[in-house]
């Protein structure tokens, strides 16, 4: 019997140190103050667009460098159209997810297809803008450090404006005529009435009153929104960049980014540097434009009155590394983009989204109630021990997707909640084939008790390898899969996990308690092992030392 | 033994009785035997699906074919459809012949086309939701390109082949036998093209979550099998030793589990109708149907072969091989020495006192051994009865 009083402490150990595992996870989950699991976008409502890209050079593979910093470019866009919360992710080696909740506005599709667009403009006019979120007015004026004068090309000749800066504003372009104008042309260009009164009335917090269009002006603000900016035509398009890198030049201890043209662009940088060197600030200046936000905003010095020639320029500034990177990286990427195609676009209204998670909700209440019922009808009184291991299953799934959407921005979907409902299945089956086993040591004359052990070391590798299967598959479909499927494979791997962690850590050290227990261990008719239900030829037995009592007592019943 | 449980009890101990007659071979169903009989239920099943496949093909979702599809909540009446299909009509949308307008339940309209453009969607949501007296916004849509159901087809095909690969390899080192590998995946295709089979026979919409349904079957189909071929394992280990055969031993296992297949299937489609009813009557269309549904046929399919086609088919297989073919050769010499010597009766006694030499501290071996395959005439060994027994 010394192996008997070295097992009593075995699975009270077990049960109490799983219980302090589900205690930290919940003290986790206390600590983060969220307490349910992050919703995906078809439970609460909103937009999922995906996005696949597709190389330039048409070589196949698609560059992961590039495609992370498409999805910074994206997740720009979609910031600059001020939706909260909206979440940019790539997926596989060439997807890119966005999703933004609780947004019902169709244009946000088309800005986060479209591929990137850099353009060089030249600077009419640069303001601190006085409405800029991020700027307080008093002081935006204050500090200047490009140019802080009113529109140089005032409006003193024209007739007063009304109240309102266009009264009948007739819809700008939003496409290019289609007509090439030669770059001396447009670098004569001037701003219209229009413009300048909508730059003036313009402030960072608002939509561009312009689209961005090439032969068009263009009102925007830089990337912290404090300066507006109004931009002419484009002069250089993004393409003509070859090569842009992040460096610290000799004899010098700043970061700048040079830049290097192609032949074309390197004849039209020449011209435009000759053409800016001569005019007044903020007119030297030309706004590198991507995507509509002016991300840079270089003067040509004086000196280069004869234009900056051969193709290399070097833009120098108060630079860090990290900001010359990304200025060089924008430069080299937004000439070069990855073309992106709209594979799927849902759009989910939060009324729909409310109902999805209800029905998904009723769906797992039904699932567990049949479960439960079925194994109080087969199992009596070892329903119990189902149902206590699918608590501390659920308790155990709830933390973990309530902890991997606040750590890693896991967001349980529809199919999620389907994959946890299966699991349930999954759950109770490993429960079901241990008990089937113990039946089976007891028909083969064992007492309860040893059955108990003998059936776990039996039917454990059972439960292991049929797991593995199902983690197996569960895995292959979570690389594999695309889309909102992934959440399906998700929760099935997790909670197929966690079921081996219950049955290992809950339920067998649950029933060696048990099996020393009156009501189990002697196969009360309510146990789920009475000899009758079992139908083995003896009363399974508590212990076998006290056959001759426990044989009696069970005929007594 | 068995003669201490002639005593009915109640209904439930009936029931038990039978799982109880199972185990010990009392009562027992001829799986291996029979197997030509569900061979041809198998075959008919999986010509019905082929034939259903290439005649009638699949009905794939809008994710496979590229489209536009709005969901809008509307009290449907006898006029919803006509109504909600003039007025997206009517706004003479180029190249909409394929509109499809139905209904989902009793309260959601949904309309389907081809791919639009933002402002195409703008406008066939402001027109829904101007017949459903609802805001634009309330209109739910999904845009898919027309490439996206491709990647999702490769991605599944990929999938399936890396799954498949996987599993036997699995299975391999699991049971260290390969046509247990072999087996197992044959079973498994059996219920990948029955569950295929039935989609395209009923026209369920062939949906991503469907694909993903049944790429979770191969696991859930595995999950049967494996727990069969387990006892299968644990039967014939050391079969030579043994007077019985693998099929024997291989059948044995069958009945031995059938009571637990059937619960563990009934305890994994429990949850899996769930899935399904509330799929289909309360939200009407979506993922919880599509997985609910291939799972649901899957599992059922899953049960039924790993009983009915993976075993038999892994017997047929393992009595092929040489070391299988001599033992039973020895057991027919020996099944005739027998005959010599003593008449008609094979002398069983004989054969048994060796097998408990081989593994005499494991009373499982012992049970199975002489379970029900022990001539009916022969006498039990003693070593048979229990602790209890023999302590009297």
């Amino acid at each position: 019997m010394a192996t008997t009083s070295r097992k009593h402490t075995h699975p009270l150990r077990t049960l109490v140190i799983l219980g302090l595992v589900i205690v930290a996870l919940f003290t986790m989950i206390g600590f983060s103050g969220v307490w349910s699991p992050k919703l995906g976008l078809d439970l609460r409502g909103g937009t999922t667009i995906t996005l696949t890209a597709s190389n330039v050079t048409g070589s196949g593979t698609v560059d992961p460098a590039s495609l992370e910093l498409a999805r910074t470019i994206i997740q720009q866009r979609v910031d600059s159209i001020g939706v909260g919360e909206s979440e940019v992710t790539t997926s596989g080696d060439r997807q890119i997810v966005v999703s933004v909740p609780n947004v019902q506005r169709d244009e946000l599709v088309r800005m986060v297809g479209q591929t990137a667009q850099l353009y060089f403009r030249k600077v009419y006019a640069a303001e601190a803008s006085t409405g800029g979120a991020t700027q307080p007015s008093a002081t935006a004026s204050a500090q200047p450090t490009t140019e802080p004068s009113a529109s140089p090309s005032a409006t003193p000749n024209k007739r007063p404006m009304p109240g309102l800066p266009t009264p009948v504003p007739s819809p700008r372009p939003t496409a290019p005529s289609g007509e090439t104008t030669a770059l001396a042309d447009l670098l004569k260009w001037t701003p219209s009435d229009r413009d300048n009164s909508e730059f003036a009335a313009f402030q960072c917090d608002q939509p561009s009153p312009t689209p961005d269009v090439t032969d068009q002006p263009l009102i925007t603000c830089d990337q912290t929104k404090s300066y507006k900016y109004l931009l002419g035509p484009v002069l250089i398009r993004g393409e003509q960049v070859t090569r842009a890198i992040a460096a610290v030049p000799q004899n010098s201890v700043s970061w700048v980014v040079e830049l290097e043209f192609n032949s074309q662009g390197a004849a039209d940088f020449q011209a435009v540097t000759a053409h800016l060197s001569g005019q007044a600030s903020p007119q030297n200046q030309f706004g590198i434009v991507l995507d509509g936000t002016v991300i840079s905003a270089p003067s040509v010095g004086t000196e280069y009155s004869a234009g900056i020639a051969g193709g290399k320029a070097e833009i120098s500034g108060s630079f860090t590394q990290k900001s010359a990177q990304e200025l060089a990286n924008v430069l080299t990427y937004g000439a070069l983009p990855l073309s992106f195609e709209i594979s799927s676009v849902d759009n989910v209204s939060a009324k729909l989204g409310g109902d999805q998670l209800q029905a998904g909700i009723i769906a797992g209440l039904i699932g567990l109630a049949l479960v439960l019922a079925y194994s109080i009808l087969y199992y009596r009184g070892l329903a119990l021990v189902v149902s206590l291991s699918l608590v501390v299953a659920g308790a155990l799934t709830w933390a973990l997707v309530v902890l991997l959407g606040t750590s890693m921005g896991f967001a349980l979907n529809l199919p999620g909640i389907a994959g946890a409902i299966v699991a349930i299945g999954v759950t109770a089956d490993s429960f079901i084939i241990y008990f089937e086993r113990i039946r089976d040591e007891v028909r083969e004359g064992r007492s309860l008790r040893t059955a108990i052990e003998t059936g776990w070391v039996r039917s454990r590798k059972t439960i292991v390898v049929a797991d593995s299967v199902s983690l197996l598959s569960a895995v292959v479909l979570f690389v594999l899969a695309i889309g909102a499927v992934k959440g399906f494979a998700f929760t099935l791997g997790l909670t197929t996990l966690i079921d081996l962690a219950v049955v290992f850590f809950f339920t067998k050290p649950m029933m060696t308690l048990l099996g020393r227990t009156k009501f189990f261990g002697e196969g009360h008719r309510f146990s789920g092992f009475e000899s009758e239900h079992m139908g083995a030829s003896n009363p399974p037995l508590h212990n076998s030392r006290r056959t001759g009592a426990v044989v009696a007592g069970g005929e007594a019943r | 033994m068995s003669d201490q449980i002639t005593e009915p009890q109640q209904g439930g101990a009936k029931k038990s009785s039978i799982a109880h007659r199972l185990y010990t071979g009392e009562i027992s169903y001829d799986f291996i035997g029979h197997r030509r009989r569900w061979y041809t239920v198998s075959a008919v099943l999986l010509l019905i699906s082929i034939l259903a496949l290439s005649i009638r093909g699949f009905n794939m979702g809008i994710e496979f074919r590229g489209g536009a599809d709005f969901q809008a909540p509307i009290a449907v009446t006898a006029t919803t459809v006509d109504d909600v299909r003039t007025a997206v009509e009517e706004l003479n949308l180029p190249q909409n012949d394929d509109l499809s307008v139905t209904t989902v339940g009793d309260n959601t309209v949904r309309v389907q086309t081809r791919p639009l453009v933002e402002a195409e969607v703008t406008a066939v949501k402001g027109a829904i939701a101007e017949v459903a007296g609802i805001q634009p916004d309330e209109v739910a849509y999904s845009l898919i390109g027309a490439s996206w159901g491709q990647q999702i087809t490769t991605q599944a095909a990929i999938a399936l082949v890396v799954f498949l690969v996987l599993v036997m390899g699995l299975i391999w080192a699991y049971f260290r036998e390969f046509k247990m590998s072999i087996a197992a995946i044959l079973a498994l295709l059996h219920d990948l093209i029955v569950t295929v089979g039935v989609y395209a026979l009923v026209g369920f919409t062939v949906t991503p979550a469907t694909m993903i349904g049944v790429l979770t079957i191969l696991g859930y189909s595995l999950y049967d099998t494996v727990v069969v071929f387990d006892k299968i394992r644990e039967n014939t280990r050391d079969l030579t030793n043994t007077r019985h055969t693998y099929s024997f031993q291989a059948n044995n296992a069958v009945n031995q589990v059938l009571v637990r297949s059937l619960n563990t299937t009934i305890i994994g489609v429990l949850p899996v109708a769930a899935l399904l009813f509330t799929g289909w009557f309360i939200l009407g269309t979506g993922p919880l149907k599509d997985l609910g549904l291939a799972l649901f046929v899957g599992m059922v399919a899953g049960a039924y072969s790993s009983i009915f086609i993976a075993t038999p088919l892994l017997a047929q297989m393992r009595e092929a091989d040489p070391d299988m073919r001599e033992h039973r050769e020895r057991l027919s010499r020996r099944a005739a020495r027998a005959t010599e010597k003593h008449g008609h009766k094979p002398k069983a006694v004989t054969v048994a006192v060796g097998d408990p030499t081989a593994t005499p501290v494991d009373p499982s071996t012992l049970g199975l051994v002489s379970a029900k395959d022990v001539d009916p005439g022969t006498r039990r060994q003693p070593s048979r009865q229990s602790r209890n027994q023999r302590r009297k």
